[in-house]
């Protein structure tokens, strides 16, 4: 079964959890700035919405790197980059329609969501299942039940 | 390692900033944060020197669990000599200052002297600066953090900031980041903005690592974490309602301090509850809460996200109001309710959004303008005092306009910027005053909850609910149910209290995490994240000693145990309804037995013995 993450915006407090997790995962510390999942606050509106790469299958990011550094996890469908390879031109930050892949100065490379080979350490560390990694084929199905329940109106008769 | 080891030290009189190797010797003893930020002032201000003067310092102190992925731990604090209490100001923190700090490569800011115009100062990573603030001066904190996010244009900078309340000497001012997280007691942002210092910007991209066992840290965070989520309190009660869970919890029991403290129930206390946040309103359908929010790295997010009613007299002409900003937590809104006898939640949700806005401690707001409505009940103040105004208890209007007013530093509200302590001298009756060291209380009347008579008693930072927590054991049960209209074993209660809350707060971490972790959830923590064995005992010992310095740099303030006792009405008035009725609080028969708990003398200063056993400075 193929997983992806999925994202409840609604359940977020905004505590950076998962910035921790994917920085300490990817990076060896804590250190948000060089997450690849990030928490925007809307702070006027009171929403918290954490936002990452969602691992298109015809990858703009990967199409367009032109040293192919991007390639294709067979195992989880990540897109994932191959930093010995990349050169850093940042094409793929252009191509990419949602702003998921970007470049890391400190290392000359560009750095995106690997889904951590398949356990992704956000899911595990965002304490209200505002982040979890399901089967992609049913990323819908909480929304789909919370619809249900408001049209069933043999609940209400 | 966990603490980055350096400090930056800004002096503004010679515009100089210098980076220094952090104390190890000190961080052993005082562990990080109020602890070791405390054992710097202890060593470099003299305690007799005006607080508002040059001579006075501003520590902003991280702990070494701080920017970590600990839950809670993206707590700082505030230190300095205070201008309200003339003792020792430290007012935590949370939102995410104080881990971009820790980010940016700093444990602790240290500013001393003044500078000679209005400054910021401007840090990224090692590269800090001091930059002009003219333009910002006689700006809300509001108006600041906009001004400087369009001049910095990197989104992610955490700005903490200073308003008008501060810049026109409110004695009770706050230090304001992330729009409404706060260092809110004791005129921290007082003496900041003393010091010509507007605001402070951070951006921090090196990130905390080599924390001293990885795999263990890992663990025990992870594990402390489950704690949490399984209590009920961290678990269920503080993300659905927040602290404002309290508020008919403490009105049953008979301690919601009313209208001045004169009573210890209040009438209206469901209308402005947590409870009552939640219930959709008239007007538009919307309940008061938005959303709860979480400060860095906390999974319990007590943080309370809350709109007004746009109908709302308060805010019907005022659009710039009708967003969604920091709600009220339960100190606040009973200061800003019950206190005043004001039972309309959507005045009081506007006055804490004008707190945070111009950086108000709202507990100290909301006490002092009650106590300038006994005053005018009292008829030592008049309508010729206020311009007009009938400051009668039960008032919304009077409560929005005294904030407005006291805000900005303008007419009466310059009184009410006083204090009550002095509101109260000034029109000559310091009785009414509601106020320890000059501190004005939190929402506990230590008549129905007695070990809080002794802790705001002998608070290090005057009246303060922070210090010992005894209303958990009390009222909640944690970590086991005390009688709270006993006095008998209070002594050794509060003692227990003040020691650990001095250990957690000086970890990085927040107090609140104490309804659900022992010291025995939190020395594996530490000792994890730091070098060395930190034992609970430890962690208490560290507790203990900083407690102890805190103490004698009062007492050399001028500060000592002649101050330790609270206003004659909550000593000889017995509560007139409730539980507690009848009941004074039973201060007398507690304090001698703390103090020699403490090992201190019988006049409540500290004994040599003491001291040394502590290695405290001579």
């Amino acid at each position: 079964m193929q997983k992806s993450l999925h994202i409840d915006p609604g359940k977020c407090t905004g505590c950076l959890q998962c910035e921790s997790a994917c920085s300490l995962e990817n990076e060896g510390l804590f250190n948000p700035s060089k997450s690849r999942i990030k928490v925007f606050t809307f702070h006027d509106e009171g929403r918290f919405v954490p936002y990452t790469c969602t691992q298109c299958d015809e990858a703009w990011c990967m199409q367009a790197c032109p040293v192919d550094a991007i390639v294709l996890n067979p195992l989880n469908g990540s897109k994932d980059v191959k930093s010995d390879v990349c050169v850093g031109c940042k094409v793929c930050t252009i191509a990419c329609p949602f702003g998921t892949i970007n470049y890391n100065a400190d290392t000359g490379k560009v750095i995106k969501c690997d889904l951590c080979g398949g356990d992704p350490a956000c899911a595990t560390a965002c304490p209200t299942d505002a982040i979890s990694y399901i089967d992609a084929n049913a990323t819908g199905l909480d929304k789909m039940r919370a619809w249900a329940a408001k049209t069933d109106n043999t609940a209400n008769a | 390692m966990a603490w980055t080891r350096k400090l930056l030290r800004v002096n503004l009189t010679a515009g100089t900033i210098t980076e220094e190797a952090l104390n190890m010797q000190w961080a052993n003893d005082y562990l990080g944060q109020r602890g070791l930020a405390t054992r710097y002032l202890v060593e470099e201000i003299d305690p007799t020197c005006d607080p508002l003067g040059p001579d006075n310092k501003f520590i902003m102190a991280t702990g070494p669990l701080t920017g970590t992925n600990a839950s809670t731990a993206g707590r700082y604090s505030c230190l300095c000599k205070s201008p309200l209490t003339n003792a020792l100001a430290c007012s935590n923190s949370g939102g995410f200052f104080g881990a971009e700090m820790k980010f940016a490569g700093w444990d602790m800011i240290i500013f001393e002297g003044k500078a000679s115009s209005p400054m910021y100062m401007n840090i990224e990573n090692d590269k800090a600066e001091l930059l002009p603030a003219d333009d910002m001066w006689g700006k809300s904190v509001w108006e600041a953090d906009k001004m400087l996010r369009t001049k910095h244009t990197d989104p992610q900078v955490r700005i903490a900031a200073v308003g008008r309340s501060a810049e026109e000497g409110n004695l009770y001012a706050a230090v304001v980041n992330d729009l409404h997280r706060a260092a809110g007691r004791s005129g921290v942002g007082t003496v900041m903005a003393s010091k010509n210092l507007k605001a402070v910007v951070i951006r921090g991209t090196k990130g905390v690592g080599n924390v001293d066992n990885p795999k263990a840290f890992m663990e025990t965070t992870n594990a402390g974490k489950a704690v949490l989520a399984e209590n009920p309190v961290t678990g269920q009660g503080l993300p659905t309602y927040g602290t404002q869970v309290l508020m008919n919890v403490i009105n049953e029991v008979g301690a919601l301090p009313t209208r001045n403290m004169r009573e210890t129930q209040f009438e209206g206390a469901a209308d402005v509850s947590g409870e009552a946040m939640h219930e959709p309103r008239k007007s538009d359908g919307k309940p008061n809460l938005t959303t709860n929010g979480a400060c860095y790295a906390c999974t319990i997010a007590c943080g309370r996200i809350s709109t007004i009613d746009r109908t709302h007299f308060s805010v019907k002409d005022k659009p710039e109001y009708w967003i969604a900003s920091g709600g009220l937590e339960y100190e606040a809104a009973w200061a800003l309710g019950p206190d005043t006898g004001v039972d309309d939640i959507d005045a009081l949700t506007y006055v804490n959004f004008l707190c945070n806005e111009d950086g108000m401690d709202p507990i100290s707001f909301g006490s002092t303008v009650a106590a300038a409505m006994e005053l005018f009940e009292e008829g030592a103040i008049t309508t010729e005092h206020t311009g007009g105004v009938e400051l009668k208890f039960g008032s919304a209007e009077a409560l929005c306009w005294a904030a407005e007013m006291t805000a900005k530093g303008e007419g009466f509200g310059k009184d009410i910027g006083l204090g009550s302590k002095r509101l109260c001298e000034k029109y000559g009756r310091p009785e009414l005053s509601m106020t320890v060291k000059g501190q004005e209380f939190p929402a506990y009347d230590p008549r129905g909850i007695q070990g809080m008579g002794l802790a705001y008693a002998t608070s290090n930072r005057g009246a303060c609910h922070l210090r010992g927590y005894t209303v958990a054991s009390e009222i909640l049960g944690i970590p086991e149910k005390t009688d709270p209209l006993e006095t008998a074993g209070k002594p050794g209660l509060v003692k227990a209290f003040q020691d650990a809350t001095a250990a957690v707060d000086s970890a990085g971490l927040c107090v609140f995490t104490t309804f659900a972790w022992t010291m025995d959830d939190i020395a594996p923590q530490v000792d994890a994240a730091c070098e060395g064995d930190w034992s609970a005992e430890r962690m208490m010992e560290v507790g203990e000693r900083i407690w102890n310095m805190e103490r004698v740099f009062n007492a050399a303030a001028g500060v000592g145990g002649d101050q330790d006792t609270l206003p004659p009405r909550l000593l000889n008035d017995g509560a007139n309804s409730g539980p507690a009725k009848g009941k004074v609080s039973g201060l007398k028969e507690m304090l001698p037995e703390y103090y020699e708990l403490r090992g201190w003398n019988a006049d409540g200063s500290v004994s040599d013995a003491t001291k040394q056993k502590f290695g405290l400075p001579a």
